[in-house]
């Protein structure tokens, strides 16, 4: 009996979803869309956050939110109330989204009709990290009552993500949470991300985010002319 | 568990990969994989054989190859293995990574093919 061949491969595990990402992102770029993803634990407060930005962002610009839950449309429902055009990914037992179900999403949509998508990941801080959906910018939020040591306890996502985003800041003082050193962690686990803090209830820190969304928007644009 | 999604890829993309070597039964299997991509290793084994069920891979094995993650230090002006996981700070000279050189990887590598 002969020895087995060694076939050298160095291929990406997630070759495909990495494929079909890309080509999601041109699919973006092309229709003029800005993409942005909210990943997070679950309850740490994207789709109120989401609720929010679709209602103050609707007046200015064109906006609509994919949703991914593992069960139920009730977030969907939530975020219908903005009027924004919503659609709910059911994922059943997967913990995450991947660029294939948001691909299957948005099969009749006209990206061209757009200028903010938004796509709500399923909560959890370990399992989106590793897949691509196409996104131009992926924000983490973590939020107050969580603690200081999140970011130490989940590095990954943190280090996937463009923007950070500690929620929840009217319960700073009752949560006795040292956003100093909340801030210190994000950094030290994804060193030079731009971190901003906000409340969804109170809207504190609300204009900051859209400003940067519109800022990060119009830099695009202008790239691209 | 996102693994059984990273076992389920990696079964898809083994099988592709073999089918351009020829014919021979793939028996072992091995991936790379950083330990700033998020996957666990025992759950990788677990979900690989859950992933394998009725495809030709059903007898072969997975080899996991950890990768330490190695950052840019511009301070130092060179790469650096990290030995404070998760803080992507130098050991040396305590500055913020600027890059992230090895770490993420989640790659197939290679595979061994009976003959």
């Amino acid at each position: 009996m002969s020895e087995p061949r060694i076939v050298e491969v160095r291929r990406k595990i997630l070759k495909e979803n990495d494929r079909l990402a890309r080509s999601l992102r041109e699919r973006f770029r092309q229709a003029g869309v800005v993409v942005i993803s909210l990943v997070s634990s679950p309850g740490a407060g994207k789709t109120t956050l989401l609720e929010r930005l679709l209602s103050e962002l609707r007046s200015d610009y064109r906006v609509a939110a994919l949703v991914g839950d593992l069960a139920t449309e009730n977030d969907a429902a939530r975020l219908a109330r903005s009027g924004a055009p919503v659609k709910q990914i059911t994922t059943g037992t997967v913990c995450h989204l991947d660029a294939s179900m948001v691909e299957r999403a948005l099969a009749d949509w006209s990206l061209d009709t757009l200028d903010f998508l938004f796509i709500e990941n399923v909560g959890n801080l370990v399992c989106p990290s590793s897949f691509d959906l196409g996104e131009d910018l992926r924000l983490v939020l973590v939020s107050t009552p969580e603690g200081e040591d999140k970011p130490l306890k989940y590095p990954t996502i943190f280090n996937t993500a463009d923007l950070a985003i500690i929620t929840k800041l009217d319960l700073a003082a009752a949560t006795r949470v040292d956003l100093r050193v909340l801030g210190e962690n994000i950094a030290a686990v994804r060193p030079g991300i731009r971190i901003l803090q906000l409340s969804s209830e109170t809207g504190e820190g609300m204009t900051e985010l859209k400003e940067t969304l519109v800022s990060w928007r119009e830099n695009r644009a202008a790239h691209a002319a | 568990m996102h693994e059984l999604s990273i076992a389920l890829s990696i079964v898809d993309g083994v099988l592709e990969e073999a089918g351009r070597h020829g014919t021979g039964q793939v028996e072992v299997v091995y991936v790379r994989v950083g330990r700033l991509s998020g996957v666990d290793k025992d759950a990788l084994l677990f979900s690989y054989r859950v992933a394998c069920g009725d495809t030709p891979l059903v007898n072969s094995r997975l080899e996991i190859e950890d990768v330490e993650v190695v950052i840019y230090c511009s301070q130092c002006q060179g790469e650096r293995t990290l030995r404070s996981f998760p803080l992507l700070i130098c050991d040396d000279c305590g500055s913020a990574a600027n890059r992230v050189v090895h770490g993420d990887e989640l790659e197939i590598s290679r595979l061994e093919i009976a003959a």
